[in-house]
């Protein structure tokens, strides 16, 4: 963010009131958008709320005394968190590649820019039925494919790794296009400096490359981090959470928690407790994008 | 040699990015007996989108989802357009916080405010309704319209606007007249990203919707099942229809998503 500018022309309270006014709508709304739901959810996770049983009573910090002990709970953190840590290095490698590619001198230019754009755009919803198809036990193309005909998405083990391919596959590009650009603003120069002196295309890129992109890296590593943590869509299309809950992350859990069984009151409790690790990843975030700021 | 390896490599992603697309479009062209066949098919047919548009009430759903997302890309917008403005060039407290706010609210999990959102929609009797989903879509779709905005007008000079000013505009109509119109590109990346978002979303409507009258495109193919088995060709011609406008949209406006992207992600 840049620092307020001295402006020369001084504001009356009439242009002030202006400025007040065109900010206050959007103002209001992030209010009761963001701000009054997250407030409303951690009120009702003190609570036992069953929605058919119209049963609703204080209860204080029960769920989250549940919550502690509550194993699948924790299986769902693991689940997410194995998910997170493959994805997001899958995606974190593949798109630097991506990225050198994007900047290289190979042919196809056009045609790969326009490619790397197409699992971006389509819904997650829809990536996970066209997986879904691929992975078909009987007439998928992959299951055919690849040997010892796997029923991926119905064998525990084999399902995760389904669910990470199908979110490198929908997220790739967008992490190519952030290192793309970053990689866009090195200076010519310096390339041109380090291969009149010598050095290698491996050196060039582990010695000025790398350590110019740090910054736009640690970006991306939480961001999808942060992506990582909020998936649903796909999984939930692909699985649902199964076989026998390996595929289940937070978000299912807590979904399920909510709008299969009704139950409210628990389910605020979950929701609570996938912000607060969004929450600490958010708080990461905006501390590498301030030091960048800074640098 | 290294010609060769690059154009091998491009190959290899062009192929990675574009094949599972290209597989469901296939399938989707595929005559009904020749579905679960790997060779390519004896003939293409369109049967299959025929059936999806006219047996299931899945054109209501392609409907419904221009309509959310459009209704949710106007008001981001004009909300968004003017809060990024002030932030930018007026002089107002507080400024730093609400671009907090803002970038914050956009890294919300979807699911941490169903329950909240659920109860409220419920009680403004505008569950299973549109409507409905338009204001639950605002949590992610105002916060982006800030952010990317507030950048583009960050990057119009200080002196344009103090220009205005000085000819004699109102602060509004600097905004209205000049700056506007400056930020013309913005405003198209930044519509192009939200009306994207808001077509691919899934867990509010899948959350907030009940019947198949409310239902939006990825709920109805996400949903999608058959009485015995699932109607593979049709989910496949319902995916492709599904894919299809936010798949033209990106090629044709290219450049600017990746211009949007960028700032999004927060570097500018």
């Amino acid at each position: 963010m840049t620092p307020s500018r001295a402006r020369a022309t001084p504001f009356s309270t009439r242009d002030r009131l202006t400025a007040y006014l065109l900010a206050a709508p959007a103002g209001a709304l992030l209010v009761g958008v963001a701000l009054f739901p997250i407030l409303f959810a951690a009120w009702l996770s003190l609570h036992r709320l069953i929605l058919i049983l119209r049963e609703r009573r204080f209860i204080g910090l029960d769920n989250y005394a549940y919550l502690l002990h509550d194993q699948r709970f924790w299986t769902a953190l693991g689940n997410t968190a194995y998910f997170a840590v493959f994805s997001v290095t899958a995606e974190l490698g593949l798109g630097l590649a991506i990225a050198s590619l994007l900047a290289s001198a190979a042919p196809g230019q056009r045609l790969l820019r326009a490619a790397i754009l197409v699992p971006w755009a389509i819904p997650a919803a829809v990536s996970g039925k066209i997986w879904a198809w691929l992975f078909n036990p009987d007439y998928g193309l992959f299951t055919r494919v690849l040997p010892g005909s796997i029923n991926w998405l119905g064998t525990p083990g084999y399902a995760m790794p389904a669910a990470i391919l199908v979110d490198v596959w929908k997220t790739v590009p967008f992490v190519a296009l952030l290192i793309f650009a970053a990689l866009r603003n090195i200076p010519e120069d310096l390339y041109r400096a380090a291969s009149l002196d010598g050095a290698s295309s491996w050196r060039i890129f582990r010695s000025i490359t790398l350590p110019l992109l740090k910054p736009t890296l640690a970006v991306v590593l939480v961001l999808r981090t942060l992506d990582a943590f909020r998936v649903f869509d796909a999984i939930y299309v692909l699985t649902a959470g199964g076989p026998a809950n390996t595929t289940e992350t937070l978000a299912i859990y807590t979904y399920k928690t909510l709008m299969d069984a009704g139950d409210f009151g628990y389910g605020s409790t979950l929701a609570i407790a996938t912000f607060l690790c969004v929450l600490v990843i958010s708080i990461a975030y905006l501390r590498v994008l301030g030091s960048e700021g800074r640098a | 040699m290294r010609r060769l390896g690059l154009t091998l490599a491009v190959v290899l992603v062009v192929l990675f990015c574009t094949g599972p697309f290209l597989w469901q479009l296939l399938t989707s062209l595929r005559p009904e007996n020749e579905l679960t066949s790997l060779d390519f098919p004896s003939s293409l047919t369109l049967e299959s989108y025929r059936s999806v548009l006219t047996g299931r009430p899945f054109a209501r759903s392609v409907l419904n989802s221009f309509l959310v997302a459009s209704a949710t890309t106007a008001t981001s917008l004009f909300f968004g357009a003017t809060a990024a403005f002030a932030l930018a060039k007026l002089e107002i407290r507080g400024q730093r916080f609400f671009l907090g706010m803002a970038l914050l609210a956009s890294m919300f999990p979807g699911v941490a405010v169903v329950s909240p959102l659920y109860l409220t929609v419920r009680a403004l009797g505008l569950r299973d309704h549109l409507l409905g989903l338009v204001l639950p879509y605002t949590t992610f779709a105002l916060p982006m319209a800030v952010w990317i905005l507030s950048g583009f007008f960050r990057a119009i000079p200080d002196e344009i606007y103090r220009a205005a000013i000085i000819d004699g505009c109102s602060p509004f109509q600097a905004f209205r007249k000049i700056m506007l119109p400056l930020a013309a590109p913005g405003l198209g990346t930044t519509a192009i990203l939200l009306f994207i978002s808001s077509w691919n979303e899934f867990l509010y409507a899948l959350a907030l919707t009940s019947s198949a009258r409310s239902r939006t495109v990825p709920v109805a193919i996400g949903l999608f099942s058959g009485d015995h088995k699932e109607p593979w060709g049709e989910i496949a011609a319902a995916s492709v229809v599904a894919m299809l406008p936010v798949i033209l949209v990106a090629l044709v406006f290219q450049r600017w998503i990746a211009a949007g992207l960028t700032t999004s992600a927060g570097k500018q």
